[in-house]
């Protein structure tokens, strides 16, 4: 067993206790990235000597006795619509290819400060919208477990990159689930924080109400470390909510007493895949084995939820993506008659299919005679559905149930039907709508050895209690030690 | 229902997003299934309902009006299409 095979917390006890370097455990990760990553296409672009410079500088600071931070030395990759000063962000768009970042991200910087090595971008669905990275511009991802499917995404490569081994820890983000569906396929820990918990500063905008960052792991003790160390209040992005930051990753080992989980009817209806309800319903006997409580809630909504989300997502990412006009940055068209023609070409010729269904539906949505019907409208279902999930978290603590209706798919199965793709977030979708932390970990697999996940949902800033449950059961279980071959 | 291609070319104008003929056709199919199926949210009577623009509703967050330094401009032209090193260069809008 290699280096890489280690979890992003075993690496980090390895190297405090000074077995390993960084340099070691960065260089084990380039070259797992050059033998694995042709196959996969996890990466957009690697800078290794900078990944090798940063971990330099953190062995000479370990080695003069210096103070160092909560991830010093480690490893981790971060989703191409991150900014990090003088490296490209590109969306995986057209649009942005030639971006550099001027500025870091606010989760960048606080990844800096906990000495973490900045290892590489990886690949995403174009500015994060789409559950397969069929969308990306500049090639697919494929899954490590069965390289003829998805990984899921939109954070595609933060999490195959996870799952092959290339890195131990990555950032991805989260607007409907992109961080838990990824997760989910490709069997491995992925977490979406509270809304307001990690800044958005430097983030790429999709829909600003909705993304959050969060981190992938291969476990949930590693997961529980990076979210701890890109938490925090910043006052660069107001809806950043100053509230104490929690020790997650010495919290996250202290099991719960009197856990009260609660499943949901509406979680088991139709269209979700009979293995993958047979193995979410036994991760929850394991539940009840461990001494919690196990109750029925009702989330009478929960039907409306990708309606909702769509409309509202696309309603923002219109004018988010505004931005984009050929002037400060991004591509220009080469020929046009006058302003407006520079606008529509540059747009036109740069922005994939599915940015501009989800530019065109959002616009439509906010255009006069529609507002009402299809934005104002679908802003008062988000209250409902999340009114919903505060009367269930008055009677339980969590809320668990599968990730995705169906596993991996094969690539090419959904291209061609956007909403059916749309279907697929039918279980993320609402507690993004909702602002709750929630979090994906491996639970079962399909007899086509492909991963299964489980979702466990929280109260809002109750990131400490999703935690705990998750790891009670990955000690109780083995299927996070599993990994694809080759 | 399909969504009339006039509509597909207006809204298209708004977004100052350029599509090509088989693009409106595709979008015209696909979004008028995508509003199909949003029409289920026409279920719910809303009447009583505040939206819910925020996960987090804050509101009037405020800081201390502090001078601290901005993106120096040569950082903020780098990634311009078109600059002269002072600003940013866009076709002219005035005719004559």
């Amino acid at each position: 067993m290699g280096l890489v095979d280690l979890s992003a917390s075993e690496l980090l006890d390895q190297l405090r206790s000074g077995k390993v370097s960084s340099l070691e455990v960065t260089q084990a990760c380039l070259d797992a990235i050059a033998a694995r990553d042709p196959a996969i296409h996890a990466f957009l672009h690697v800078d290794a000597d900078d990944a090798l410079n940063q971990a330099a500088a953190i062995d000479d600071r370990r080695a003069k006795g210096e103070p160092l931070g909560l991830l010093a030395g480690l490893p981790i990759a971060l989703k191409d619509v991150v900014c990090q000063r003088g490296q490209p962000a590109t969306c995986a768009s057209r649009m942005l290819e030639r971006f550099v970042a001027p500025y870091d991200a606010h989760a960048v910087t606080k990844l800096r400060q906990a000495d973490a090595v900045l290892l590489g971008r990886t690949n995403l669905d174009e500015f994060a919208m789409g559950s397969s990275s069929e969308n990306s511009a500049f090639g697919v991802t494929r899954n490590p477990w069965d390289p003829s499917r998805i990984p899921g995404g939109s954070s595609a490569g933060s999490a195959a990159a996870v799952a092959a081994r290339m890195t131990p820890i990555s950032l991805g983000s989260d607007t409907g689930g992109s961080i838990r569906q990824p997760a989910g396929l490709c069997g491995i820990v992925g977490m979406k924080p509270t809304y307001g918990r990690i800044s958005r500063y430097g983030l790429i905008a999709y829909a600003s109400s909705l993304d959050q960052i969060g981190a992938f792991g291969t476990d949930v003790r590693s997961v529980a470390t990076a979210i701890e160390a890109m938490s925090g209040h910043d006052g660069r992005d107001s809806t950043s909510v100053n509230q104490p930051v929690v020790e997650l990753s010495k919290t996250v080992d202290q099991p719960l007493k009197g856990l009260k989980i609660g499943i949901v009817p509406e979680h088991f209806g139709a269209g979700l895949d009979s293995e993958i309800a047979a193995a979410v319903q036994k991760a929850i006997d394991v539940y009840k084995h461990l001494g919690a409580e196990v109750r029925e809630v009702t989330l009478p909504h929960a039907k409306y939820c990708i309606a909702t989300y769509y409309l509202i997502a696309c309603s923002e990412a219109s004018s988010n993506l505004s931005r984009y006009d050929g002037v400060h940055y991004g591509h220009r068209a080469e020929s046009f008659e006058n302003l407006t023609e520079m606008y529509a070409k540059s747009r036109g010729e740069a922005f994939g299919p599915e940015v501009k269904r989800r530019i065109m539906l959002g616009t439509y949505a906010l255009s006069t005679g529609y507002y009402d019907q299809y934005y104002v409208k679908a802003l008062k279902v988000r209250r409902l559905i999340r009114q919903d999930f505060d009367a269930a978290f008055e009677q339980v603590d969590v809320i668990a149930g599968p990730v995705t209706p169906t596993a991996a798919f094969p690539i090419g199965e959904k291209a061609n039907d956007p909403l059916a793709m749309y279907l697929g977030d039918i279980y993320t979708i609402s507690a993004n709508l909702a602002g709750l932390p929630a979090i994906a970990l491996p639970c079962g697999f399909t007899t086509n050895n492909l991963p299964i996940g489980m979702q466990l949902q929280g109260r809002p800033f109750d990131e400490e209690r999703v935690l705990r449950a998750a790891r009670m059961f990955e000690a109780a279980t083995d299927w996070h030690t599993r990994k694809p071959s080759g | 229902m399909s969504l009339p291609r006039e509509t597909v070319v207006k809204v298209a104008g708004l977004a100052r997003l350029e599509l090509t003929d088989s693009e409106i056709a595709t979008f015209s199919q696909q979004l008028g299934g995508i509003l199909d199926y949003v029409a289920m949210l026409d279920e719910l009577d809303t009447t009583a309902v505040e939206p819910m623009v925020h996960a987090i509703e804050l509101t009037n967050v405020l800081r201390e009006d502090t001078l601290v330094p901005s993106l120096p401009r040569e950082d903020g032209l780098k990634n311009a299409p078109k600059q002269d090193g002072r600003y940013f260069l866009v076709p002219a809008i005035l005719e004559g």
